[in-house]
């Protein structure tokens, strides 16, 4: 396992390595250089182009500007911002990324769950009502035009009911005199969600090893503590009302991109779930006077499950890119956003940056989905 | 080279015929080779159009692509005969018969007119065979290429295959409407452009992962080995026994990218990023731009008619795409 970690980690730096070389060479496949603008000022002499073009190194050859363009972009170096002037590329990334991270995290786990839960309810009534509406609402929601779907969202639930803001990550009215700053709220969000995700997940494992029929008995109180616990502590910390904010601008983007990503997997564990009904070992499950839930759910959901987390691997690709266009258009400050904003306004050192940053998110994402598939199917043994 | 797999040796022909007990060797000519090749080629369509036909969905959508191809037709046809191009046009056009715009749908204007007093029937058709263009593009360039790297791949091994499906998997875990925006930063993209892009990306992608698979099932079949031992050469073998029998997959993937080239070329001009004059996401991100989208159902023809076609046409083409995967591929077929 860890021979193959180490394998896949070194493939992740070649393949950065890649992107890294691709970005340098389009941005040199432009006509002249960043300093192509000082040619249009009549006030400044060719010669104070040619000095700053020799400040920031334009004057060298090829080969050693982009030996130079690794350097800094494996050192985290890749400017400053234009647009965002005097931030560098790499602060405004680790300001947003966390933000595209809870947003498409979130999103993808619980599109995989709903989807999951529905396309094995799905495969197991097949013929009825149910299967036929959630076949049609399915296949209508997986090819929707995205961003108008996200537009009918926004009109429906923040401004024909609303329910909920129209968009953007706060409400600055509430945030004016606020003792700290957003980010500072919005990681300790993150801290507070991943504790309680492995406060959970703990329980399950321990439940797991205590064994026996109820292996799942420690869970519902695990997250009913959970659950009690969080909005307590965060009612004590004085910035509860802040947090709140921030989640209640994050509900609408966060349902709309599962709205969108559930219906892949749960058309996919339909037909997964369909083949494996027919399997022989089902049938030796019913035989056996198992009740019908634990056949589906413990006999043919798990076995199921297996082509559908290779499609997620593949499909996520395609819920980054689901991010991006959500982001922009219900104004969530995340990576996608910051693109978008970074290529309307040509700030060229921040759309490499945040290309590189979204290449090194959907490797990530490709390698943990990786494991998973290991951790799920015993007869992958990676070496 | 390239004439040369047209004409098989007669010799072999023949020798293959003598086994079916037609008796001996009989000379046929080339021409009369060609014309049981393009009759057994006929039933096999034939077949395939029954098996087809059977999933009616993939009939509905075939439907339904046809509807948007003469759609694409009435255009130039309606523009040469009843509509005025100061009027009509829908890039330059304005409807001086309306007091204000956008104008709700009247008989003049069956679908109302945008912010800028362009008539949206007109629009709507005019984009559509500019869509029918960007995904033909697209889809050609990514099964020619996606074929020929899945037959080479599959047939070379080693480090040819190494190194292509390596070169997939980075681009399948790339998120590709994010480089495609970076590269509409950096270059002027247009349909033509970016339907190459698209290709490029597809044929190099995930689609020559799907064909390389096949084309390895394919080039371990005992005729490869015969070929092989009469002498076919490489080139001989890859274009005459293995890209034929890619080429019914190579097909139902055309009909995916199609549905992947609209979308995003949907996107990037909703977002306003290509240089194009006018499609069905320019139509929508004009209305955006000019407020008019939150504005709910009252002005529903701004954005109903370019949603419900970007939306229509892509799960068309993916249903068709469902439907040919089960001419394809046996195994899914309704037992």
């Amino acid at each position: 396992m860890a021979n193959y970690l180490a394998r896949r980690t070194g493939q992740i730096i070649l393949t950065l390595f890649l992107i890294v070389s691709v970005a340098f060479f389009l941005v040199q496949a432009q006509p002249g250089d960043y300093t192509a603008v000082f040619a249009q000022n009549p006030d400044l002499p060719p010669e104070v182009r040619a000095q700053v073009q020799a400040a920031f190194g334009l004057d060298k050859s090829l080969g050693e500007q982009y030996l130079v363009h690794i350097k800094n972009s494996f050192t985290g170096q890749f400017g400053v911002s234009f647009q965002h002037y005097p931030r560098t590329v790499m602060e405004v990334i680790t300001e947003r990324l966390p933000r595209t991270a809870m947003l498409f995290l979130t999103a993808t786990v619980i599109s995989f769950y709903v989807g999951f839960a529905l396309g094995k309810l799905m495969a197991w009534k097949r013929g009825g009502l149910f299967e036929y509406s959630a076949t049609v609402s399915g296949a209508v929601l997986f090819t929707m035009f995205t961003p108008w779907f996200a537009l009918m969202m926004i009109w429906i639930f923040s401004f024909q009911l609303g329910w909920f803001p129209l968009g953007k990550f706060l409400d600055p009215l509430l945030w004016r005199d606020a003792p700290v700053a957003a980010n500072k709220v919005f990681n300790d969000m993150l801290m507070t969600a991943a504790a309680f995700s492995v406060f959970v997940l703990l329980a399950v494992l321990a439940s797991r090893k205590a064994g026996g029929r109820r292996s799942r008995q420690w869970l519902l109180p695990a997250l009913v503590i959970g659950l009690v616990m969080v909005p307590v502590a965060w009612a004590m910390s004085g910035i509860g009302y802040l947090a709140l904010d921030i989640l209640k601008h994050m509900v609408l983007p966060i349902f709309t991109l599962t709205l969108i990503s559930f219906a892949g997997t749960m058309l996919l564990t339909r037909n997964s779930m369909l083949e494996v009904l027919r399997e022989d070992f089902v049938m030796a499950a019913r035989a056996k006077g198992l009740p019908e839930k634990v056949v589906r759910d413990k006999h043919a959901a798990r076995n199921a499950l297996l082509p559908v987390v290779t499609s997620l691997v593949y499909s996520l690709a395609f819920a980054i890119d689901g991010s991006v266009i959500i982001e922009g258009i219900f104004s969530w400050p995340g990576m996608g956003m910051t693109l978008l904003q970074a290529v309307r306004s040509e700030d060229l050192p921040l759309v490499m940056g945040a290309f590189v940053f979204i290449g090194i998110f959907a490797l990530v994402a490709h390698l943990i989905a990786d494991l998973l598939y290991a951790y799920l199917d015993p007869r992958i043994r990676y070496q | 080279m390239s004439q040369a797999p047209e004409t098989p040796a007669p010799g072999r022909d023949s020798r293959l015929r003598g086994n079916d007990g037609e008796g001996g060797a009989v000379a046929l000519t080339p021409w009369q080779i060609r014309a049981a090749k393009l009759r057994l080629g006929l039933r096999g369509l034939r077949e395939g159009w029954a098996v087809f036909l059977e999933s009616r969905i993939g009939v509905l959508g075939l439907v339904v692509i046809v509807i948007f191809a003469l759609m694409a037709i009435s255009h130039p046809i309606l523009m040469a005969t009843i509509w005025d191009d100061a009027t009509y046009n829908p890039v330059t056009g304005y409807a001086f018969d309306e007091i204000e715009q956008p104008a709700p749908p009247s008989w003049r204007h069956p679908l109302g007119t945008d912010p800028l007093g362009r008539d949206i029937l007109s629009q709507l058709l005019s984009s559509t065979s500019s869509e029918f263009i960007l995904g033909l593009v697209a889809a050609t360039v990514t099964v020619s290429i996606a074929t020929t790297v899945g037959a080479v791949a599959a047939y070379y091994r080693g480090l040819v295959d190494t190194f292509f499906m390596r070169l997939a998997d980075l681009i399948v875990a790339l998120p590709g409407i994010s480089l495609l925006i970076v590269l509409s930063a950096l270059f002027e993209l247009n349909l033509f452009i970016l339907g190459v892009i698209i290709g490029v990306l597809g044929g190099f992608g995930g689609t020559a992962i799907v064909l390389k698979s096949q084309a390895l099932s394919v080039s371990v079949k005992p005729y490869i080995e015969a070929a092989r031992v009469a002498g076919g050469g490489r080139f001989h073998i890859i274009v005459v026994h293995i890209i034929p029998n890619l080429l019914p997959l190579s097909f139902l993937y055309m009909m995916f990218t199609v549905t992947g080239a609209i979308f995003s070329e949907a996107v990037l001009s909703f977002l306003g990023l290509l240089n194009i004059r006018m499609s069905w996401g320019i139509m929508i991100h004009t209305s955006n731009t000019a407020g008019y989208l939150t504005g709910g159902t009252t002005y529903w023809w701004l954005i109903v008619p370019a949603g419900a076609s970007i939306t229509l046409l892509c799960s068309t083409f993916y249903l068709v795409g469902r439907a040919l995967d089960e001419v394809a591929n046996p195994r899914l077929r309704r037992q």
